[in-house]
């Protein structure tokens, strides 16, 4: 079966520096990888190269069967990030940005009332401008944006970051929902107590390279759906 | 390409509606530069009557250098840039839609300032049908040149300079061309004479949207 996400030797500047110097890495589909490492250790580079946001000048990239370095559009359309800041336009109200998001990816607009229903974004929020929200409200915009797109490749920037435990519980299942109907995780993180139980592999990252790799700590789920631990 | 377009298009002007920067802000501006220069040339009919047409290009220009900026403004807070090329949205799309709600804008903003042109100078209009086209190919070949160089100076740190530097200078044909359209159109020259002018206004918008869906995506990457 082909990759979710193939890097190899994959060079990425940031300006004149290097923000990947050689990602070899490998994504099964399906797989949720979990990506640790000190500041600056290039995570959010990968996250952030496998959106098409930041060019591979040199190396190998492939997600979903498409060419990062010719198709960026192509693989936008099947990806969904959850960065750092959310992706919002203040003027526009929670549903209306929602929709956008929904629309702009071709994907099925049928989803996007019970999504923000099932963020706790409903009845007056859901027609509150952006500018209005409070950060977690934000926060919990751009995740209701990114399930509602249903993605294949679903790329988590500090997820669980200016989120309520509410949500995070919401995040997690969400996640787990998408990965058992076969979409693939790209988790950046700083906190391994949330994400692990996640995780099917660790990769270790430092100086812009992947250092080492270990096995997460997520059920592994047999044909039938049972799982193991 | 198209339907993207519908889509950016109609996201910018909902954002619009709610904001009503335009409205509120950038067309005052153009009524308010219309009237200085009406101050600054002086109280005789004579010479307001001639000068009608380039004041009135003349303010659609400088408002069309805020309508671009906020045009601009708005995929450039909070990283909603990144949410637009992550939307996966065809950059040629993008850029029409952005480039026609720019152009609806104006348009609107140019009803204004035309009334309180005629109205101010004591102008009439003598052919209806060359102004509309001037007005509307002029609009489309501003609207097209300053959503590409809106793109061109966002990834600046001085775009809110940058922007009237290089797009004031490009947008002269315009400047030019709708002024002698106008003016063929309000009697003050012969009005056939104006036919060429607008099919420059033409050319112009024409190569302006045709580099803008070839480059914009360009654009978006490099800003």
């Amino acid at each position: 079966m082909a990759s979710a996400v193939l890097l190899r030797g994959a060079v990425a500047l940031s300006g004149r520096f290097p923000a990947l110097a050689g990602v070899d890495l490998e994504v099964a589909p399906g797989e949720v990888v979990v990506l640790f490492g000190p500041n600056g250790a290039g995570k959010t580079s990968v996250l952030r190269a496998c959106a098409g946001l930041l060019a591979i000048s040199q190396g190998d990239a492939m997600v979903l069967g498409h060419d990062l370095r010719r198709h960026r559009t192509a693989v936008r359309r099947v990806v969904g990030m959850l960065g750092h800041e959310p992706a919002l336009y203040d003027d526009l109200t929670v549903a209306e940005n929602v929709r956008f998001g929904v629309r702009a990816a071709g994907a099925d607009p049928g989803a996007v009332d019970p999504v923000i229903e099932r963020l706790g974004l409903g009845g007056r929020v859901r027609r509150t401008p952006a500018a209005r929200l409070s950060a977690g409200q934000r926060r919990r915009v751009a995740l209701a944006g990114l399930i509602a797109r249903a993605p294949r490749l679903w790329l988590l920037d500090e997820p669980h970051a200016a989120l309520d435990s509410e949500a995070r519980d919401l995040l997690d299942d969400a996640l787990r929902e998408a990965t058992a109907s076969g979409a693939t995780a790209l988790v950046a993180s700083h906190e391994p107590d949330r994400v692990l139980p996640l995780a099917d592999r660790v990769v270790d990252m430092a100086g812009g390279r992947v250092t080492g790799q270990q096995r997460g700590q997520r059920p592994r789920q047999l044909p039938g759906g049972a799982h193991v631990a | 390409m198209w339907r993207d377009a519908l889509l950016v298009a109609a996201k910018d002007l909902r954002i619009e509606a709610r904001s009503r920067v335009v409205l509120n802000q950038v067309a005052p501006f153009a009524v308010l530069v219309l009237v200085l220069f009406a101050l600054a040339l002086g109280p005789d009919r004579g010479p307001l009557r001639q000068a009608a047409p380039g004041l009135f290009w003349v303010a659609v220009l400088f408002a069309s250098v805020l309508a671009v900026q906020r045009s601009a403004a708005v995929e450039t807070t909070d990283s909603s840039r990144d949410g637009l090329r992550l939307s996966g949205i065809d950059p040629a799309g993008a850029f029409l839609g952005k480039a026609a709600a720019v152009a609806l804008e104006l348009l609107v903003l140019e009803v204004v300032v035309g009334a309180g042109a005629l109205v101010l100078f004591g102008s009439s209009v003598r052919s209806p049908g060359a102004l509309v086209a001037a007005s509307l190919a002029g609009t489309a070949g501003l609207a097209a040149a300053g959503t590409l160089y809106g793109a061109l100076s966002t990834g600046t740190r001085m775009r809110e300079t940058l922007l009237p530097l290089l797009f004031l200078p490009v947008a002269a044909p315009v400047l030019l061309a709708g002024t002698r359209a106008w003016q063929a159109a309000l009697g003050t020259m012969a009005s056939s004479a104006g036919d060429p002018w607008v099919r420059i206004l033409l050319v112009f918008a024409a190569v302006y949207l045709a580099l803008g869906v070839v480059v914009f995506g360009a654009l978006q990457e490099a800003s």
